[in-house]
């Protein structure tokens, strides 16, 4: 036993921090409308209501679209950013590349505040491309950190040797750094399609009348009897999540075997 | 001719190829983020007549935001609640990091990273919302410790109020203090500790001469990445709050969406990000002695 005293200090911290998440499940599956202890016996007709509620099917299919597009624009921009940040030196970088990544430590309500009133400015109505636009402005920072790290890793010799065999630019990218980076560009679409499906306060602001799941999800938390729904609907995002976070851990590590490197840990 | 030539190796130097390869990303940032603050910045100075917006300038709204005592109630409340949670989230972080770090062996440090990140990634209204749960009148924690005997009556003081908004935005930025820390405490190398202890220091002293001081950049970091977005936060004051736990951001969208008044919301929204920028700069300005970078 190393660390004595730390370690049970770090196991009793992943009860904290595991806490709600196991709590869940139980009401989930608890044959009672009331979310208490004690439990009142095995049920699934939560998760069977599920199925009849027309309204979370349609803010489910908005946010998945969302969620979708939001992935593939952000690790587009991420992409273009990375490399221009691992490769090259140009004028204004720490500048430029300080912008492209305040989203990650600006409140959410400054972001969705300033779209918010830019739309109202403009006179263009809100909607789902409203919405994506917000999450890809804090998406893509997340997008960057994940692919920097895999671009770090690429050995440039690799896309010099291919240059020098007689490959265009556009044939070394497709051919050797694609390939390579791949594992990074999966596990960034998996972070930021997580991050938009999960985020509520931007969605909050400029998602006009076409509800996104946690915006949904917030208009039922005030009705006490809608709550075991929402524990059920609840229990199936986190096993969504943790499905998805292992898929882009797993890919994230595949990464650092293929480029050869070795493994620091975590997504950040 | 020798310009154009100049202009002709700019093109195909590394400088033209970063900004034309960063230029979409970039461009994006500008305008939906530098433009739409620098919009919110113009409204503030502005006035909200009924439907129209009057643009002539003025001080108005800062002097209202400034004055009114309930407002300036909640952005005292969400300063202190926010360093509250920065505290409590950074010192209890501190040890997880220090753990994972010092006595986890190398190959398992990332399952203990990606063990600590998992609660992170999922729902965060559902977290939030079982925080209510956990701490309520009638909640898991209360019947708990009845049932084990530690206590006879319900304790109160843990929902509805400024405690139940610190315990959970502490659990909801949990991963954003440990990561930075255990990323400096990673840095450091361990031979110095042997080098400090051969010198004479005991452990505890080599802890706060030698780990303390080199790991304060990852700290700093975790200071200023859990401080600055918490301010900000909404979904917590509101569900766990009650009416003395509300913060400065329950108001603002109050005044965007519900009161119709953009300019009074924008100028709060301003006020709260130069305090907390300020208030950041103060920090990183204390501890700047810890952030030189190696010599």
């Amino acid at each position: 036993m190393r660390g004595g005293w730390l370690r049970i200090y770090a196991l009793l911290y992943l009860v904290f921090l595991y806490a709600p998440i196991i709590l869940l499940p139980l009401f989930a599956f608890n044959n009672g409308s009331i979310i208490a202890f004690p439990l009142q016996g095995f049920t699934t007709r939560w998760f069977v209501e599920l199925t009849t509620i027309p309204a979370l099917h349609t803010a489910v299919l908005n946010s998945l679209m969302i969620a979708v597009t939001t992935a593939i624009v952000s690790t587009a921009l991420g992409l273009c950013a990375a490399r221009a940040a691992t490769r090259y030196e140009f004028p204004a970088k720490r500048g430029i590349m300080g912008l492209i990544m305040v989203p990650l430590v600006l409140p959410e309500i400054i972001v969705a505040v300033s779209l918010l009133v830019v739309m109202l400015q403009l006179g263009l109505g809100l909607s789902a491309m409203t919405v994506i636009l917000g999450h890809v402005l804090i998406c893509t920072p997340f997008s960057i950190a994940i692919l920097n790290s895999s671009f770090q890793n690429l050995d440039r010799s690799l896309e010099e040797a291919a240059f020098d065999l007689g490959e265009t630019r556009f044939s070394t990218f497709r051919l050797i750094t694609l390939p390579l980076i791949m594992p990074g560009i999966i596990s960034s679409l998996l972070i930021a399609f997580t991050i938009s499906l999960d985020e509520f306060i931007i969605a909050f602001f400029l998602t006009g009348n076409e509800p996104t799941l946690p915006v949904y999800l917030w208009s039922q938390l005030r009705f006490p009897q809608r709550i075991p729904v929402v524990m059920a609907l609840g229990t199936i995002l986190v096993a969504l999540s943790i499905l998805l976070l292992t898929t882009a851990e797993y890919f994230r590590r595949r990464g650092i075997a293929r480029t050869g490197a070795d493994d620091t840990g975590g997504f950040l | 001719m020798a310009g154009q030539d100049r202009t002709g190796r700019f093109w195909r130097s590394d400088a033209a190829s970063g900004l034309i390869l960063v230029s979409p990303t970039a461009l994006y940032a500008i305008l939906l983020l530098a433009v739409p603050v620098a919009m919110v910045l113009a409204i503030s100075f502005w006035t909200q007549n009924y439907l129209e917006i009057d643009r002539t300038f003025t001080l108005k709204n800062y002097a209202e935001a400034l004055s009114e005592p309930l407002y300036r109630q909640l952005m005292l409340r969400s300063l202190t609640i926010s360093g509250a949670v920065t505290l409590t989230t950074v010192v209890l972080a501190f040890p997880i990091a220090y753990f994972v770090s010092f006595h986890v062996s190398p190959s398992r440090k990332s399952l203990w990273i990606f063990l600590i990140t998992i609660p992170f990634w999922t729902s965060y209204l559902i977290r939030v919302f079982l925080w209510k749960v956990i701490l309520g009148f009638n909640g898991v924690l209360n019947t708990s410790l009845q049932g084990l005997g530690f206590i006879d009556e319900p304790l109160t003081f843990i929902l509805y109020n400024a405690n139940a908004v610190v315990i959970t935005l502490a659990h909801a930025y949990a991963p954003f203090a440990i990561l930075p820390i255990f990323v400096a405490l990673e840095k450091i190398d361990r031979s110095l500790l042997e080098a400090s202890q051969d010198l004479g220091e005991n452990r505890v002293t080599t802890f706060l001469r030698v780990t303390l001081p080199l790991a304060m950049p990852g700290v700093v970091a975790a200071v200023l990445i859990v401080f600055i977005p918490t301010i900000g936060d909404y979904v917590t004051p509101r569900l766990v709050g009650g009416p003395n736990g509300l913060m400065i951001a329950n108001m603002i969208q109050t005044q965007f969406l519900k009161l119709n008044n953009a300019p009074l919301g924008a100028a709060l929204a301003v006020i709260a990000m130069v305090m907390v920028s300020t208030i950041a700069l103060i920090f990183v300005g204390l501890n700047r002695r810890y952030l030189r970078g190696p010599k």
